[in-house]
């Protein structure tokens, strides 16, 4: 990691890239759609909570992967960061500066910064532009450099991303999937950006091919120091590219944290179930299908989202506090925070939830005086010095 | 897996079945000499890539390419009959009686214009003379077997006003309502989240155990096929290029373009620092399908082949290592070699050491090939050690 | 559904005050003064401005077009000016309301000369109407269903010649050889219900409707073919075909009824532009319709004609518009309106 603070210990080679100066500092982000009523006026009576009070950092040359399925709010935090939406509420800081509300003008230079990478290769290349033209665009748009050079510029590119740079001038069209992808590829780091946005960049191409693209980025971020925001469903290619991993459900995080914690020991009951159904190739040597948490139900309506926790109405191991008030983002380890009253890995979460002294409540998530005022979480992004010691029930440290 | 060699008891049989589409450029060969068979109770996994040929066989089954320019030759016996020689108009009466079929994208595959129960009624209507109001009775008891809550209500909904794993629970619903002996499903879940693929699958074979009924499953998951399949049966560029019992070809693949389906696909508890191996080049043209082995421009494993064998023969689906019953095209001699000592390490060394520690206990063995690569595996090892070991050092 | 109504009436009202602006505006901005054709052409200024102030246009045309909306809804009396109707009260026209206007060239009401001309047009578009939506949707279908056979190419072909000859040849060669020639009509003059009963006023409108009809089938042939095959090419299509559905259920079920909501939008607008008068067509039968009217107003800079027919037609495509969406909503149930 060529951005490490030298003043800091070399720490574990996994945590190393969690260590790292955030480029993004992402805080209480907020995106809320309006629904508007069918009635004559047509009142707003509703929101589509598709964000609602995310907080991450991606590090400078690192990856952030979020996951979550469809309506969890991935693909929305993706679009906020690349400012194709403005956010509701929150705080977006890229590089230091705040782009949360930056008018389009204001955020011109920046667009050169912050690329982004579309799931389809199909649809998100204009088909009547030759290859050269979609690939050169962005310099002739911000004039990095002069005209007799984009030229050249774009062959390199195609190079870069695997491409004959003879066919600059062929159309979209006359690329397979994957290629096509490479060319949306070539075209985001054309303005050597320092964050890509990847918004399911191979959930579309074929299995053989996802192979190639996820390693041409991979090599491209080694090489430019590029970070990812790594948006997608697929569990083990998520695992894969990104060192840190959010997993989202219904508009929020519910378990963050480096990979090999989250993977291995995840402690929030929504993780575990999608880990667990997540089919596998090994299960052929036993046969039959894998033990697995099953969810019951559909995704509730964002727009009435359940009181407390969200997840609580399809969680197997829900209790009454669940349903009255919803779990902070605790720290539970060096990287690893989950939004659960009962953390613990399958098939040891705790018979009683762990919250109520920090949140002043009882066990059934009533207001308890004799529990004392709220203690002050921290909810901010990133990770402190101490967190929660699931074992002793303590703030404890490092 | 005895019933892939007892060819009289399968209730599906296809043989050397062909799909051709003419063009203005030439004869597309989407499927090209297609053969395997299937039991009531058993599912088969058809893999393969975008235009490997699997969902163009599996709608050759349901004569779906009837009154197109398609070519359709070989024999597709049910039960015995030939779907091919029948009248259209006998294709017709099969079609959703016998033979039923879900497809990827639920959204899509229902009419948007008719709600879900009058899309079921047609469906039963339309084999069975009955009332109106015995096929809602009807279509309601599939809707509730299937797992949708409150189906007396949602029956009446509209296929946009159900979520993704609702429609596809519909579609099964439709897809059962005449209590078919085979259903094709073409990438069931794919559209859908990993836990209503949990669900999809297991309602698959909860159905699958009740009625009894052959499932041809075809997708391009490894995982789906690994927890649901009895058989598999890859394709690449319009033919088989494997075909076995799942616990055979998932464990020990024969054939190199298996290994790089199954070597390009990360794993969650796999190494995080290894780079995943992809498969190099892009899918075939059928059109101008390569010589040879239709595999061997993608193919790292054609220079072990002596000659240039390759190249200019096409190798035929026969047994290889592991007994009759799997089947694959490739002209490796020592296909099991290759992959325990090169390919499985490479992905999955875990599984590399515990498969050759399974198969040959002798510390022999294990010190000549190597401690990366764990003893060298095959049934021939006595004199295949040296020679591996040999391969592995010029390396 | 009734407050969506409610707003979208509401909606194509204010579209239709705005309209009325803009083409008062644009009158107002053309070089040509109106006065000067009803005034003759040896005008001295005086009398110019005479005329003017006789007929209303000396005033600025924001009090115009107040005047214009008052007539709308109570009527009024013309000309405007009190000095000039104490001087020459034989010059008085009532205009009751809805008053459109006042037409000094053919010293008539606006909306009286648009009740002469409407039903002829209305008359036109109805028969015109039917004969391309049958004809072209048929004829599309059966193109759609026999794709790359000699009948598509066949009715691909002759639409594209049909949809390139000009409206006013076709007109012609049908007046000409079918009318004159061959006698299979009579000479096409337009007849009312009235006179010569529902035959009398079809046989009398078949050549005008049919020169009408000719260019739009075409479109239509071509615009439902390719919605045609689009749909048989969709997945639910697939699946009915797969439920063992017989062929007739797949493509009249299943694939016709996706395709054709579109049309019926296409359809709607069209025959509501239609409306306002068939320009060409009724230059060449000569038929009393608005769209002679038009022309005439058009030539004689008749202002209070044309705004009248502007504004008609305007109304013609809202009400079109409003009633395709409502319709849109009945036939696909996944558009809600709101």
């Amino acid at each position: 990691m060529t951005t490490e603070p030298v003043d800091e210990l070399k720490p574990h080679p996994e945590t190393s890239s969690l260590t790292g100066t955030p480029i993004l500092e992402v805080e209480d982000l907020k995106m809320y759609f309006p629904v508007k009523s069918s009635g004559f006026l047509r009142r707003t009576i509703g929101h589509v909570q598709a964000v609602d009070g995310v907080s991450f950092q991606v590090r400078s040359g690192s990856s952030l992967g979020l996951v979550g399925e469809s309506g969890c709010g991935k693909s929305t935090t993706g679009r906020l960061i690349t400012r194709l939406y403005e956010p509701t509420a929150g705080r977006i800081e890229f590089d230091g500066r705040d782009i949360a509300n930056l008018s389009e003008r204001e955020l011109h230079p920046l667009r050169r910064d912050i690329q982004m990478i579309f799931q389809d290769p199909y649809t998100s290349l204009n088909p009547r532009h030759t290859v050269g033209a979609i690939v050169g665009a962005p310099l002739a748009i911000h004039k990095v450099v002069p005209k007799d050079k984009i030229l050249a510029r774009v062959q390199e590119l195609l190079e870069i991303v695997g491409l004959n740079p003879e066919h600059y001038n062929r159309y979209p069209h006359e690329f397979s999937g994957g290629q096509r992808q490479r060319i949306g590829i070539a075209r985001a780091l054309t303005l050597q950006p320092k964050l890509l946005v990847a918004d399911e960049p191979v959930s579309a191409l074929d299995v053989s091919i996802q192979a190639q693209v996820v390693n041409l980025l991979q090599d491209l971020q080694r090489e430019f120091n590029i970070a990812f925001l790594f948006v997608a469903h697929d569990l083990a290619i998520v695992r894969h590219f990104c060192p840190e991993i959010a997993v989202m459900y219904l508009g929020k995080i519910v378990e963050i944290g480096d990979r090999e914690t989250l993977y291995a020991r995840p402690n929030h009951p929504y993780t575990q179930a999608l880990l667990s159904a997540v089919p596998d190739v090994k299960q052929a040597k036993v046969g039959g299908r894998r033990e697995r948490i099953r969810l019951e139900g559909d995704l509730p309506s964002p727009i009435n989202p359940p009181s407390g926790c969200r997840f609580r109405t399809r969680c197997p191991i829900a209790q009454d506090i669940c349903a009255r008030v919803e779990p902070p983002l605790l720290q539970v380890g060096p990287t690893h925070k989950v939004a659960c009253h009962f953390p613990g890995e399958v098939g040891k979460h705790p018979e009683k939830p762990i919250t109520p002294r920090l949140l002043g409540v009882d066990d059934s998530g009533m207001p308890d005086l004799a529990a004392g005022p709220a203690t002050d979480l921290p909810t901010g992004p990133g990770y402190s010095d101490t967190w929660f010691d699931l074992e002793h029930n303590t703030m404890g440290r490092a | 897996m005895s019933d892939t060699s007892t060819k009289h008891d399968a209730f599906l049989r296809v043989e050397d079945l062909r799909v051709h589409f003419p063009t203005a450029d030439g004869v597309v060969k989407a499927t090209d000499g297609l053969s395997f068979e299937l039991a009531r109770g058993k599912t088969l996994g058809i893999v393969g890539e975008s235009g490997s040929g699997k969902s163009v066989s599996s709608s050759a089954i349901l004569g779906l390419h009837r009154g197109t320019r398609a070519q359709v030759s070989g024999q597709i016996l049910l039960e015995d009959v030939d779907l091919l020689q029948l009248s259209d108009e006998e294709m017709r009466r099969r079609r959703g009686l016998d033979v039923a079929m879900i497809f990827q994208d639920p959204l899509s595959a229902m009419h948007p214009y008719y709600t879900v129960g009058n899309q079921l009624v047609e469906a039963y209507r339309v084999h069975n003379n009955v009332s109106k109001k015995a096929a809602r009775t009807r279509a309601i008891e599939m809707l509730e077997r299937v797992g949708i809550p409150q189906p007396d209500r949602r029956v009446d909904d509209y296929p946009h006003q159900f979520s993704g794993g609702m429609r596809q629970r519909a579609m099964i619903a439709m897809g059962l309502i005449n209590n078919p002996g085979l259903l094709i499903a073409d990438e069931p879940t794919t559209a859908l989240d990993v836990t209503v693929q949990a669900q999809i699958l297991d309602l698959l074979q909860d159905l699958q155990r009740e009625f009894n009924s052959a499932i041809i499953i075809i997708t391009h998951d490894l995982g789906v096929v690994a927890e649901m399949a009895d058989q598999v049966l890859v394709m690449y560029a319009g033919k088989a290029v494997e075909y076995g019992p799942t616990k055979e070809l998932l464990v020990r693949p024969e054939m190199p373009y298996t290994w790089g389906l199954l070597s390009s696909v990360p794993d969650v508890t796999a190494d995080t620092d290894s780079k995943l191996i992809p498969i190099p080049g892009n899918p075939p043209s059928l059109l101008n399908p390569p010589s040879g082995c239709a595999f061997h421009p993608r193919c790292p494993h054609k220079d072990k082949v002596p000659g240039r064998l390759c190249w200019t023969v096409q190798p035929e689906l026969v047994p290889g290592r592991q007994g009759m019953g799997h089947l694959k095209r490739c002209h490796l001699p020592d296909p099991d070699q290759v992959y325990a000592l090169e390919v499985l390490p490479e992905f999955d060394p875990e599984l590399a050491s515990e498969l050759a520690q399974a198969r040959i206990p002798d510390p022999a063995a294990d010190a000549a090939a190597g401690p990366a690569a764990g003893p060298a595996a095959g049934t021939a090892a006595g004199t295949a050690t040296p020679d591996t070991a040999d391969e592995r050092d010029a390396q | 559904m009734f407050a969506y109504l409610v707003r979208r009436i509401i909606g194509g009202i204010v579209l239709l005050i705005v309209m009325s602006l803009v083409t008062f505006a644009l009158f107002f901005a053309s070089p040509v003064n109106p006065a000067d054709f009803s005034c003759g052409k040896n005008c001295s200024p005086a009398q110019k401005k005479q005329t003017a102030a006789a007929l209303g246009f000396d005033d600025n045309f924001f009090n115009q077009w107040a005047d214009f909306g008052k007539g709308v809804f109570v009527g009024r009396d013309f000309p405007d000016d009190p000095k000039l109707r104490e001087t020459a009260p034989e010059t008085i026209a009532h205009c009751p309301a809805p008053c459109l206007g006042y037409s000094r060239e053919r010293t008539a009401n606006v909306t009286s000369l648009i009740k002469e001309t409407l039903p002829v047009s209305v008359s036109l578009a109805i028969l015109a109407f039917i004969i391309w939506i049958v004809g072209g949707v048929l004829f599309g279908v059966i193109a759609a269903l026999r794709r790359g056979t000699i009948i598509d190419r066949g009715l691909v072909g002759i639409s594209l010649v049909l949809y390139a000859f000009p409206t006013f040849f076709v007109g012609l060669l049908l007046y000409k050889f079918v009318a004159i020639k061959w006698g299979w009509v009579d000479i096409p003059r337009y007849e009312t219900i009235a006179d010569g009963g529902i035959t009398g006023w079809a046989s009398s409108l078949i050549l005008p409707a049919i020169t009408l009809a000719v260019f739009f089938m075409a479109a239509y042939v071509r615009m439902t073919r390719a919605y045609v095959i689009e749909s048989l090419s969709e997945d639910y299509v697939r699946t009915a075909r797969a439920k063992g559905l017989p062929a007739r259920a797949v493509t009249f079920k299943h694939a016709l009824r996706a395709a054709l909501t579109p049309i019926v939008t296409m359809a709607g607008l069209d025959f509501a532009g239609l409306l306002g008068g068939a320009i060409i067509t009724e230059s060449v039968f000569n038929y009393p319709g608005l769209g002679k009217l038009a022309v005439q107003a058009n030539r004689d800079y008749d202002l209070p004609t044309l705004v009248g027919l502007v504004l008609l037609l305007a109304a013609f495509v809202i009400i079109a518009n409003i009633i395709v969406d409502v319709l849109y909503a009945v036939i696909d149930p996944r558009v809600r309106l709101s």
